[in-house]
């Protein structure tokens, strides 16, 4: 066997320093989380709907809290997958390369304003225009929440996704066209179904950035942790739980841990979108 | 001429400022197979692309002079370029066949042509049949067509470039990524299409040219050095340079 130099001893360890930050992240998670379930069954602790974590006696029921991440989550890949899908087969397909050189940089901005600024103008310019439009006691709705946060899933969406059908060769183009296919009849029935695999992948990876956002939802999804029977209600998603309680629940408390809970809840569903994602990628289902 | 299928007069084409085609004149008989040989970079694709006008997806592509197929001017205004794409068929150099099952990919042309329904699986297999292809998929038309050999994968083209009745098959040297076996096949293939298609082959390959084709023409440098009966040029061409290029002094 070749003998190692020690810069590849080095450069291995750098590499497996983030799968052991993987490993500490997941087992700090369920070491200080797991100790809620002595208190609180596993089921009763999901399909509660009460959350009442400062009461006497505490409720630890988290319905209300993932029921408005799913609510939030759909809502903004309903905004985000269209216009997403949408701008990529444009860009590759139709937009002229000098509009292409326009887009690209300004979606790249897109990904890079802080979540912080989405959440400041959420607040102060997106929220009360949806508070008079739909006159509602508030603006800070789950409706907010969707729109902005598909908006910011859009540069993840739009970018995999413009990959995807950038890498169909163009013989399979020409081939569509040789038979006398339209543009538009190549692009739906040719283009699209061949990328299918990567606008997949683009869709996932778009949903686990949502459900993952935390200082937008904090700012503007209202905060309310009742279960949401409206897009136009106020809702607080487990990210925001987490967020806002953390500073005010004693270590090691029944709240300390079940905040712990609802992050591992929540590593558990982003893990399965990325296994979802990379299975996908390597299957082209 | 009766029995002309297309007309090519003066037909220049520039990539950029790049002149690809200079003075074209052709006349394509129907029904027949004509080889287009000469050697790399000297417009035999480029010239075949002109009769589908697949070279309307290339950008900076200018183009002058007249085609004619059934006596209608090809590049007039008002064209309809799909309509002509169904009439002259195309199979390309490497076999591109959709990622799609086999069926699908003979079913899409039809589809998008509006064949009603019922009659598809009909006409699948009648293609396949014809492509020399059907006793090697019949029990797995559902499966990918990207599974298929190369040459296989070719004749599926074939097939699929059939399903839709063309009166013209453009071929850019459907064999040149094909083993002996497979190119023999397409060989056999041709010689049966040229009953009810007229048939233009770009090939590099001479003895392919003078095995398959009525006609040939020699291109060099984007010019015609000389179009006439096969027998003729490859026995008795007019041409030095023509001659030159038959007996491998270049190309």
């Amino acid at each position: 066997m070749k003998k190692r130099k020690p810069i590849e001893y080095l450069l291995l360890s750098c590499a497996l320093l983030s799968i052991i930050f993987l490993f500490a992240i997941a087992v700090s998670l369920f070491k200080e989380g797991l100790p809620i379930f002595k208190v609180v069954s596993p089921v009763k602790f999901i399909f509660g709907s009460h959350w009442y974590p400062a009461h006497d006696p505490p409720e630890f029921g988290i319905l209300p809290l993932i029921l408005a991440s799913l609510l939030i989550t759909i809502g903004a890949l309903i905004v985000a997958v269209p216009l997403g899908i949408g701008s990529a087969i444009y860009m590759t397909e139709l937009a002229h390369p000098k509009i292409k050189e326009i887009i690209k940089p300004v979606l790249e901005l897109l990904a890079s304003i802080p979540s912080v600024i989405y959440g400041f103008f959420g607040m102060v310019i997106f929220a009360p225009f949806i508070q008079r439009i739909f006159n509602i006691p508030t603006g800070l709705t789950a409706l907010t929440a969707s729109i902005l946060l598909g908006i910011m899933a859009l540069p993840t969406i739009i970018s995999i996704a413009e990959d995807s059908i950038t890498s169909i060769p163009s013989s399979i183009r020409e081939a569509s066209y040789a038979l006398g296919a339209t543009k538009w009849e190549t692009i739906i029935q040719t283009i699209i179904p061949a990328a299918r695999s990567g606008i997949l992948t683009a869709i996932i990876l778009g949903m686990s950035r949502a459900i993952g956002e935390t200082m937008t939802v904090l700012m503007i999804a209202g905060g309310a942790a009742v279960i949401p029977k409206s897009f136009l209600q106020p809702v607080r998603p487990m990210t925001a739980t987490i967020a806002a309680e953390m500073g005010e629940s004693p270590m090691g408390s029944l709240h300390f841990h079940a905040l712990f809970a609802i992050a591992a809840i929540l590593f558990l569903i982003t893990l399965g979108f990325n296994i979802l994602a990379n299975h996908i990628k390597e299957k082209r289902i | 001429m009766v029995n002309t299928k297309i007309f090519i007069k003066n037909l220049n084409l520039w990539f950029g400022k790049k002149q690809v085609l200079v003075d074209v004149n052709m006349n394509i008989a129907k029904k027949t197979v004509t080889a287009i040989m000469g050697p790399s970079g000297c417009g035999k694709s480029t010239f075949l692309r002109c009769l589908n006008r697949m070279n309307d997806l290339t950008d900076g592509v200018k183009i002058t002079g007249e085609i004619t197929i059934d006596n209608k001017k090809i590049y007039e205004n008002g064209t309809d370029v799909p309509t002509l794409r169904r009439k002259v068929g195309m199979v390309f150099q490497r076999p591109n066949p959709f990622p799609k099952s086999i069926y699908d990919n003979i079913a899409y042309g039809l589809r998008i042509n509006k064949v009603s329904r019922n009659k598809i699986p009909e006409i699948v297999e009648k293609s396949l049949e014809a492509a020399a292809l059907w006793t090697e998929v019949k029990d797995r038309l559902h499966e990918s067509a990207m599974e298929l050999s190369g040459g296989q994968q070719q004749r599926l083209c074939i097939a699929r470039a059939i399903a839709i009745e063309p009166e013209v098959i453009l071929m850019d040297e459907p064999c040149s990524s094909l083993d002996p076996a497979g190119m023999f096949k397409i060989e056999d293939l041709i010689e049966k299409l040229k009953e009810e298609y007229t048939i233009i082959v770009v090939t590099h390959n001479m003895q392919q040219a003078a095995r398959i084709s009525n006609f040939t023409a020699f291109l060099y440098l984007g010019r015609v050095m000389e179009f006439g009966d096969t027998n003729q040029i490859f026995t008795k061409p007019k041409e030095k340079l023509t001659e030159n290029y038959i007996s491998g002094k270049f190309g």
